[in-house]
């Protein structure tokens, strides 16, 4: 069975290696081809290990020493368990899926190679993050996840936009990476070790307020990676990357990366329900938060971000609460659900040219029929419809709030979940039906490559049915993490199911209704709650003003004063000091056998004076 | 009582006479006497450590010192004559070829 | 008492002799002086006892050195002063004293020291230049030789040296005049 977990992790990073060669080259299908087929390779290995650990088995292997130093001991272990193969299984999925659907959508890119060589790095760090048995390798890919999104949000980096997005996801995730490495260096403090079994096994013996801030820091870590408040900004912003990546990176894996190490450490975590119950508010506050924004947004892809934001909190509302496989559960059906939805939007920027802007759209129906139902396919999943897989998932978090009697969590879910349906639907309404504006701005739509469709069919297919599998993947999953106990009567249960249900079709029936009779009059966008959900809340405002431009005069007069005037200047003397010294000395090789003469009777006497004087041992 | 100290004293005094000579002097064969008289006053002084000691490797080392002071002239001379017929001058201040 | 009186008057001559070759403007004069000072300087050597040395100190400084100079001379047409300019005097006896003193100090450090012994003691009763024949051709055999090989090359560069033949062209005298 080992050699399906060396299979399943490296083959990304072969196909990485080989597309780098071609990184300088030009166009070469190859590369996609043979990444492709080795992401393929790696998600048939993830599946076989998942049914190999659906028997039982339980993988861990160390692969070699990596440091060593004193009492410390980091290998480089992997382990395969029920949360990380469930997670490998996601991440090779979705990624093989994206890989394909890219062959398509990078058809024309020059960087077509160059792509290709980001997305298997990024599969490859993403599944170090994943299967490793330690912090330190977890923290590793970690890293590596957060360089290669970097890299693919700064993808045309000729565009201004584009690299500015770049770097503030990068920068933002590096404030909140000192959190999470301090708490590392906590729980080497505390632990003496890296390990997740050692720790885990030791950390109810533990100080709970020590648990607690090293709870508190890795929440921090989490908190950058996955775009929680008040990290947030930097998700809506990384749209600037090709839409496949925002499908993977920023929807389906990377960012939920935070919630898989909250998972991961749930030993940890459920050890200090304060913490929990913190994690939890804050992401029902960003649940409705994030979903606010997209209610009035225009840009297709940030209406997804902010929507991807809105679901990472719903996420850690359910792990905060302890409720792990709902969390872990909702995060795999999201990844399918949330990567075909920005897919298909990557499928309408294609039609479209790259326009943004959904009030320019407009009756796409007609032209790209099966994205359009690729499209509600996944936006019912979104919204929690019965039957889609969003159903199970969504409901089960609502319960979970519901059941630990936090009902302002709840009803905050309750409200977000509204809200989602009224986005969402938004989004179709104005993209797929009504007036056809595109017409008028003079756009040529047309449906994508056939092979482009058919390779996102498997994530349609999942988002519909995915939902189904809830009691076989709680089996599954809670053989690791805690079972979580749902108190509620069954009355009770189903009447939550029926009220949110109700709640949220209702909703999605009047948007539907609302934008068939034309939408909202052009009034509303004169309305202050409009401007201010526009702006964002005027946060990057604040942020430029409160943070940047402070900064940025720091910097300058860090560089004006402390740079140029000290560090410059003592770099300049010594070399001035060498400079005028050479041009002095040099006037001793006058090449008159005389001078020369003289210079060697004062050496004569400086040696001599030595020879008498200096006496260093005695 | 002549003691060795004072063939020392009388070394060093000749020796610094003769570093004299080399810096200051510019003609070339001013120069060589010069350095005739730096070997002639090493020589007195290992004569005389030889005799105050009872060993004669003073003398040896003297008797050496004046078959390379013998060559010395021998080619030092030779490359004086031909330097003069090149440039017709033996003053040193000519020999500046090597500048820095 | 003789010892002493003869000590003082070489001394004062050489010093006097050498002082000359120094200082003195007119190279023919300088030469006198050295010749001079070289027979003179004989005379240490043999109120030190060392007779060979001072036979071969008269025989080859002033017999061969001294001559090899007069016929260098004749070379230089040396009858005419050449103007000296003298720079940095005070340095420059400055540092001759500075290592005249440090020469002193570091040659009479030994007779401090109780560590020196005769290497080659002298025996009584048998002559100098029989001592150094004997200490010569057994313990400095080799150095010996390679003198000889050396001043033997010496003096074949010499010949060789005096004989090359330079082509006096203008552009041969303004390279080695440098960029004057």
């Amino acid at each position: 069975m080992e050699k399906y977990l060396y299979v399943a992790l490296f083959a990304p990073v072969v196909g990485s290696l080989f597309s780098l060669l071609f990184t300088a080259k030009k166009k070469n299908v190859i590369t996609a081809l043979v990444t492709s087929a080795l992401l393929l390779l790696s998600f048939v290995s993830s599946l076989t290990l998942m049914f190999a650990v659906h028997d039982g088995l339980t993988l861990h292997v160390k692969l070699m020493d990596w440091i060593s130093a004193g009492n410390l001991n980091i290998p480089f272990g992997f382990m395969v368990d029920n949360v990380s193969v469930i997670m490998m299984v996601t991440v090779t999925l979705v990624s093989s899926v994206v890989n394909i659907y890219s062959m398509g959508y990078m058809m024309h890119d020059k960087g077509y190679n160059r792509f290709f060589t980001y997305i298997s790095a990024f599969v490859f760090a993403m599944l170090v993050l994943v299967m490793s048995d330690n912090f330190v390798g977890l923290f590793i890919g970690w890293e590596g996840v957060g360089l290669c999104s970097y890299l693919l949000i700064g993808f045309w980096y000729e565009k201004d936009t584009a690299s500015w997005a770049g770097n503030e996801a990068f920068i933002m995730n590096r404030v909140a990476d000192l959190g999470m490495l301090m708490g590392l260096f906590l729980i080497y403090w505390q632990f003496g070790t890296f390990d997740y079994e050692t720790i885990f096994a030791h950390a109810g013996s533990m100080n709970v307020s020590v648990v607690a801030t090293i709870g508190l820091l890795l929440f921090i870590g989490a908190m950058g990676k996955s775009a929680q408040f008040p990290f947030h900004t930097w998700l809506a912003d990384a749209m600037e990357g090709p839409t496949p990546v925002s499908a993977l990176i920023h929807a389906a894996t990377m960012v939920t990366a935070g919630v898989y190490l909250v998972i991961r450490a749930s030993d940890l975590f459920s050890l200090i329900p304060e913490v929990g119950h913190i994690i939890a508010t804050l992401g029902a506050f960003v649940a409705v938060f994030a979903a606010s924004m997209a209610l009035v947004h225009r840009d297709l892809k940030k209406i997804i971000a902010y929507s991807t934001l809105s679901q990472l909190g719903y996420m850690f509302v359910a792990a905060g609460l302890g409720a792990y496989w709902i969390a872990l559960f909702h995060l795999m059906t999201h990844a399918f659900f949330k990567s075909l939805l920005f897919l298909g939007a990557g499928n309408i920027m294609h039609a479209m040219d790259d326009e943004l802007d959904i009030k320019k759209m407009g009756g796409l129906f007609k032209v790209m029929p099966y994205t359009a139902i690729l499209m509600a396919v996944a936006s019912f999943a979104l919204c929690g419809v019965y039957p889609f897989a969003g159903f199970f998932s969504k409901d089960k978090i609502l319960e979970a709030a519901f059941n630990g009697s936090n009902f302002y969590i709840w009803f905050a879910l309750f409200i977000g979940a509204g809200m989602t349906a009224f986005y969402s639907f938004r989004l179709i309404m104005l993209v797929f039906f009504g007036d056809k504006v595109y017409k008028k701005l003079g756009f040529h739509p047309h449906e994508t490559y056939p092979f482009v469709l058919w390779s996102l069919l498997p994530l349609g297919i999942l988002s519909t049915i995915a939902g189904f599998f809830e009691k076989p993947f709680e089996a599954f999953v809670t053989r690791v993490l805690s079972k979580y106990e749902f108190s509620l009567s069954h009355s009770t249960e189903v009447e939550l199911i029926f009220l949110t249900s109700a709640f949220v079709i209702l909703v999605i029936v009047a948007t539907i209704y609302k934008y068939y009779k034309g939408g909202f009059s052009k009034q509303i966008e004169t309305m202050p709650l409009y401007i201010l959900l526009k702006n964002q809340y005027y946060i990057p405002k604040l942020y430029e003003v409160a943070i940047f431009k402070p900064y940025y005069v720091l910097s300058r007069f860090a560089w004006k004063q402390i740079d140029v005037r000290i560090i410059d200047f003592s770099v300049d003397l010594i070399a001035k000091v060498f400079y005028k010294s050479g041009q002095e000395s040099r006037k001793m090789q006058s090449g008159n056998l005389s001078d020369m003469l003289r210079w060697m009777i004062v050496g004569t006497v400086v040696l001599l004076a030595l020879a008498i004087f200096y006496r260093p041992m005695m | 009582m002549i003691t060795l100290t004072h063939y020392l004293t009388l070394t060093g005094i000749l020796f610094s006479l003769g570093i004299v000579g080399v810096l200051r002097r510019k003609n070339l064969l001013m120069l060589f006497f010069s350095t005739e008289i730096l070997l002639n006053a090493v020589n007195i002084g290992f004569a005389a450590v030889s005799k105050y000691y009872g060993d004669l490797s003073g003398q040896i080392f003297s008797f050496f010192i004046i078959a390379i002071a013998a060559s010395e002239v021998a080619v030092g001379l030779g490359l004086l004559v031909l330097w003069y017929k090149r440039s017709g001058t033996i003053d040193l201040d000519s020999l500046q070829m090597m500048k820095g | 008492m003789f010892e002493i009186i003869a000590f003082y008057t070489f001394s004062i001559l050489v010093i006097g002799m050498f002082g000359i070759v120094v200082f003195s403007e007119n190279v023919l004069y300088a030469m006198s002086a050295l010749a001079g000072g070289m027979i003179l300087i004989s005379g240490f050597y043999f109120l030190l006892g060392a007779d060979f040395l001072g036979v071969v100190q008269i025989i080859v400084y002033t017999g061969a050195v001294m001559a090899l100079y007069a016929f260098g001379m004749m070379f230089f047409d040396s009858a005419r002063d050449i103007k000296e300019n003298i720079k940095f005097k005070k340095i420059i006896y400055t540092l001759s004293i500075l290592s005249a003193i440090f020469v002193i100090f570091i040659l009479m450090a030994p007779i401090y020291s109780t560590r020196v012994e005769a290497l080659y003691p002298t025996i009584h009763g048998v002559g100098n230049v029989q001592m150094i024949g004997l200490i010569l051709f057994t313990k400095y055999l080799i150095p010996f030789e390679v003198a000889a090989i050396m001043l033997l090359a010496a003096m074949i560069a010499g010949i060789v040296l005096v004989k090359v033949k330079i082509e006096e062209t203008p552009s041969n005298i303004e390279v080695a005049r440098g960029e004057k």
